[in-house]
């Protein structure tokens, strides 16, 4: 069942268990078939492990879409170097609930697939580097540790295969640029979260300098299920590029709002209309953001495409991390991405210049245009500097918050129209 | 034996259409330098990381998906580079306009303003007109302690100082405070700066007007000052720096880069204690005694009349001396001594604890607190007195013989300083009460007045240039000395300082073995002889 709704057309492979609270004790979830796959992967070569997940073709699920086989196959081999396994488990992108429910219902697949990832990776050390504000799923998730701990899970030497393991539960303390990964690092060794330059990659130095490899929580807790099923079992959903089932957040003007787990690739407009419940009555579908407020909205009338990394980036938008916003009608469109940006504003953490000015100037101007006193110069302005601030800093927190500036305007421009259109003929009533 | 080098591997670029070879590793701002061209960049520093955050040098490497950082991306062999190109352009134009959406433009009462990063770009590169029409966000002054004034709004957040004070100063005092574009740059504690001799480094490295040192506020703009080569007069370190002169007054000091000395920095106590060069009340004649009075007269009638009597002189000399003055002065000094009978000489110095830059350790703000230490000691005179600099005047005070005095004030000297002497000659800047007991007062120039050498504590002989007028009549003690010395013995007198410094050769072998236009302006290490290895401590 996925959580709180459900729905026949979902394919439950890591919401299975979403409600079900007997899933998170160690006892519930070995009856469910939890740690198999982990005693299959330490009877395995670490190669075997990679190669398996990179025939599978999981891709990061938290917005790069980053081929995982890939990405652990970059961790040197025989550094004689200490690795580390980070779990990025600080969901802060502005309308994801995805991990926050993984870690509440299954924590134990978070912990197996942390297992998992770090055997193959040859790290003996998993940081789970969660989101302060998520209280309840880190006490679910220290409680699932100590019990993990306690069945042998965790520690030395485990089922006599020699491999030493412990995970250490790290809480965040509350910022957006904390889900960026090198930004994460530093926010893990106390310094100030900034993101970092790259190179270096983290698979050579990351978390103290050390060869890391960063995951998402929801990439992660596929991993068990390709590692008992195997590859071609995983692979038969989705498309050639995107394959599996991923879950999706959706919030805003639908009728059932949640989280529900369908393939990749599946057709977006069923999944709004069916899946969701489609609009409130009386109302109609006007934008949608499909993978979080840092991607290009989607008019109403363009859901005709295929839920994948693919067909979205075909549609000029990205799948992200699967947050999906509805915003129907009666929605403000000017104001929202308002808002938005005043969230980028506020969260940018000032390194570079062309994001630290550019989000707040963009900001000042969107306001001014929301309260009457707009031209359509402006429009250009923030055009202008949408277009200054992407791909000129070191992460991409400028690109995401000049995403929903430049898509909003191209598709919305009537909108911002009206209320500079609105404001002038008001200033023209106040001289006359 | 030496490691046996590792033949650098050469790669092959391309800049703005120039071919050029450097070695693999090289940066592009650097291998770009080498062809002359100045990528614009605020938060990189040759002496400090890279950050690469104020987006400034980005520049456009062929088949790179992206502008590179030119700070700290590697040329790579086969690179084509456009630094001119529209997409450069366009990038660090729109970057300059998101540097002035909050930058108060306040330069007419900046003191930065001339010599600001911000405005020479802007008035390179930016846009002809602003498009801000919202309000600036305020951060305010903040007194950060020491010399160091804050003013957030002009701030840029190149972070230069917290870098500064992280790897260099390695004295954590500044951080960054909030995010986004409330982002300041604060002080942990109270004290803030207070108590870090290196604070004002970060005043230097700052790109615009937002760290200001108190002592130059409003005082002088920028473009008015005349910058002469120097060396800091205040500790044997001999720091390479700038005097910055306007009417005639030495505002303030700014490091010159040397690496060999004191890379791009120098200690807050070098650089504030610059008062003394502006001092007035200086002599201004050639003053002989004539029964009770200091009559004033012109050099050729002081020195002739001191020549006759220099002749005749007997008893032996007891010197006093200055390591204020210059190498050229203090070897005339020595020659006059000889001349004249011979005799003690003795020099009084300030001293301190040593204060090490922790990232630059052959810096320090050194013992002794004067710039000529070394040099007087190699050129035979001895130290007296205490760690205040007084003191140590009983021999020459009572001296029957001749009594001279070069460059030190005698401020503390006795009433009847010299007054049981045959030939008292005072050479130096002020008329003190026992400098008025002399026979003679030659008005001489201080280092900021004229060329010449000095000679700091790793024994690199290092030259200054003349920044200020010579007060009326005042000469240069080595030109002086040099005419005296032709009156008495009959041989030429140095004309050139050149001519004085080719004359230390006979008194240290070690100055014979350096010209004086090789220093240039970076100085030579003395070569290593015999007694000379030894006083250096190896």
């Amino acid at each position: 069942m996925a959580y709180p709704y459900k729905h026949p057309s979902e394919t439950l492979v890591l919401a299975k268990y979403f409600g079900d609270p007997e899933a998170r004790t160690l006892a519930g979830w070995e009856a469910r078939g939890g740690y198999r796959a982990l005693r299959k992967a330490l009877g395995s070569q670490r190669k075997e492990i990679i190669d398996e997940v990179k025939a599978s073709g999981l891709r990061g699920r938290g917005g790069a879409g980053f081929p995982t086989g890939v990405k652990w196959s970059f961790m040197p081999m025989a550094s004689g170097k200490q690795h580390y396994l980070l779990c990025n488990a600080d969901e802060s992108e502005p309308g994801t609930f995805k991990d926050r429910e993984l870690m509440r219902w299954t924590p134990h697949a978070l912990i197996e697939g942390c297992l998992i990832g770090a055997y193959a990776i040859q790290a003996s050390h998993a940081y789970i580097y969660i989101r302060g504000e998520f209280f309840e799923p880190a006490q679910i998730l220290a409680r699932a540790i100590e019990e993990a701990t306690a069945g042998g899970y965790l520690g030395k030497d485990l089922f006599g295969s020699g491999f030493d393991f412990e995970i250490i539960l790290h809480r965040g303390s509350g910022a957006y640029i904390c889900g960026e990964e090198t930004s994460l690092m530093n926010s893990f060794e106390g310094l100030r979260a900034t993101p970092r330059l790259k190179p270096p990659f983290p698979a050579q130095a990351g978390v103290y300098g050390l060869p890391t490899t960063i995951n998402n929580v929801e990439t992660l807790c596929a991993v068990p299920h390709i590692l008992n099923n195997g590859a071609e079992w995983y692979r038969q959903w989705g498309t050639e590029k995107s394959p599996g089932t991923k879950i999706f957040c959706v919030s805003g003007h639908v009728q059932k709002p949640g989280n529900y787990e369908v393939p990749l690739g599946f057709n977006f407009r069923e999944f709004i209309y069916d899946i969701c419940g489609g609009p409130l009555p009386g109302r109609t579908i006007k934008a949608v953001i499909p993978g979080g407020s840092s991607v290009p909205i989607l008019r109403g009338d363009e859901l005709d495409i295929g839920m994948d990394y693919e067909a979205m980036a075909a549609a000029g938008t990205m799948l992200g991390c699967g947050s999906v916003i509805v915003m129907d009608d009666t929605t403000d469109i000017v104001k929202q991405v308002r808002r938005m940006v005043d969230f980028y504003a506020h969260e940018s953490c000032g390194q570079c210049t062309p994001c630290r000015e550019g989000t707040a100037w963009g900001a000042k101007i969107l306001r001014r245009i929301e309260g009457g006193w707009g031209t359509e110069a402006d429009l250009e302005t923030l055009l202008e500097i949408s277009d200054n601030m992407a791909g000129k800093t070191i992460c991409v927190l400028s690109d995401a918050c000049a995403a929903p500036i430049t898509s909003s305007i191209e598709k919305f421009r009537e909108d911002y129209l009206a209320l500079i259109r609105r404001g002038e003929s008001l200033a023209r009533a106040r001289t006359a | 034996m030496a490691e046996e080098a590792t033949p650098t591997e050469l790669i092959t670029c391309t800049i703005d259409g120039m071919v050029l070879q450097v070695p693999k590793g090289t940066r592009i701002i650097d291998a770009a330098a080498q062809l002359g061209i100045d990528i614009l960049h605020y938060c990189y520093h040759a002496a400090l990381s890279a950050p690469a955050q104020c987006r400034m040098c980005l520049v456009e490497v062929e088949k790179a998906p992206k502008l590179m950082p030119a700070c700290v991306t590697t040329v790579m062999d086969g690179n084509v580079i456009h630094t001119q190109s529209e997409k450069s352009l366009k990038s660090r134009e729109g970057t300059l306009e998101f540097y002035l959406v909050n930058h108060p433009l306040d330069c007419p009462v900046c003191d930065q303003s001339g010599e600001c990063k911000l405005q020479d770009y802007v008035a390179v590169e930016g846009r002809a007109m602003g498009r801000l029409a919202e309000p600036k966000r305020i951060i305010g002054r903040d007194d950060f302690g020491g010399d160091v004034l804050y003013e957030g709004d002009r701030c840029i957040m190149c972070t230069r100082c917290v870098r500064f004070m992280r790897e260099v100063a390695q004295d954590e005092r500044l951080g960054v405070v909030a995010r986004g574009h409330r982002m300041a740059i604060d002080t942990f504690f109270e004290e803030g700066m207070e108590g870090n001799i290196w604070a004002d480094n970060v005043v230097d490295i700052c790109p615009v007007g937002a760290l200001v040192s108190k002592d130059f506020l409003h005082k002088a703009r920028s473009w008015d000052l005349d910058r002469t080569p120097s060396i800091c007069p205040n500790c044997t370190q001999g720091c390479n720096v700038t005097l910055q002169v306007r009417d005639d007054e030495v505002m303030r000091l700014k490091p010159r880069p040397n690496e060999e000395v004191n890379s791009y920095w120098m200690c807050d106590y070098g650089r504030l204690n610059y008062s003394w060069i502006n001092r007035g009340g200086r002599i201004e004649a050639p003053l002989v005694r004539e029964g009770e009075r200091l009559v004033p007269t012109s050099w050729s009638d002081a020195l002739v009349r001191l020549s006759e009597l220099a002749k005749g002189a007997a008893g032996g000399v007891s010197a006093v001396v200055s390591p204020f003055m210059s190498n050229e002065d203090l070897g005339a000094a020595r020659r006059v001594i000889a001349a004249l009978g011979g005799g003690e000489g003795v020099f009084r110095v300030e001293r301190g604890e040593e204060i090490v830059l922790p990232g630059f350790p052959q810096l320090a703000l050194r013992e002794d607190r004067a710039a000529n230490v070394h040099g007087a000691e190699l050129l035979g005179f001895t130290r007296a007195g205490d760690d205040k600099g007084k003191g140590g005047l009983q021999n020459a005070a009572v001296h029957g013989g001749v009594v001279f005095v070069m460059g030190d004030e005698l401020a503390d000297a006795p009433a009847d300083f010299g007054t049981g002497a045959s030939l008292f000659i005072y050479v130096g800047h002020v008329l003190s009460p026992a400098a008025r007991n002399a026979h003679f007062v030659l008005p001489a120039t201080t280092f900021a007045e004229m060329e010449g050498s000095f000679t700091n504590v790793h024994h690199r002989v290092q030259r200054f240039w003349p920044a200020l007028h010579v007060p009326a009549m005042a000469r240069p003690a080595w030109q002086i000395l040099g005419v005296l010395l032709a009156g008495v013995r009959g041989v030429d007198a140095p004309a050139t300082p050149a001519d004085a410094f080719s004359l230390l050769g006979e008194l240290r072998a070690e100055y014979g073995e350096l010209r004086f236009s090789d220093l240039g302006a970076q100085g030579r290490p003395l070569p290593r002889l015999g007694a000379l290895a030894e006083t250096m401590g190896d």
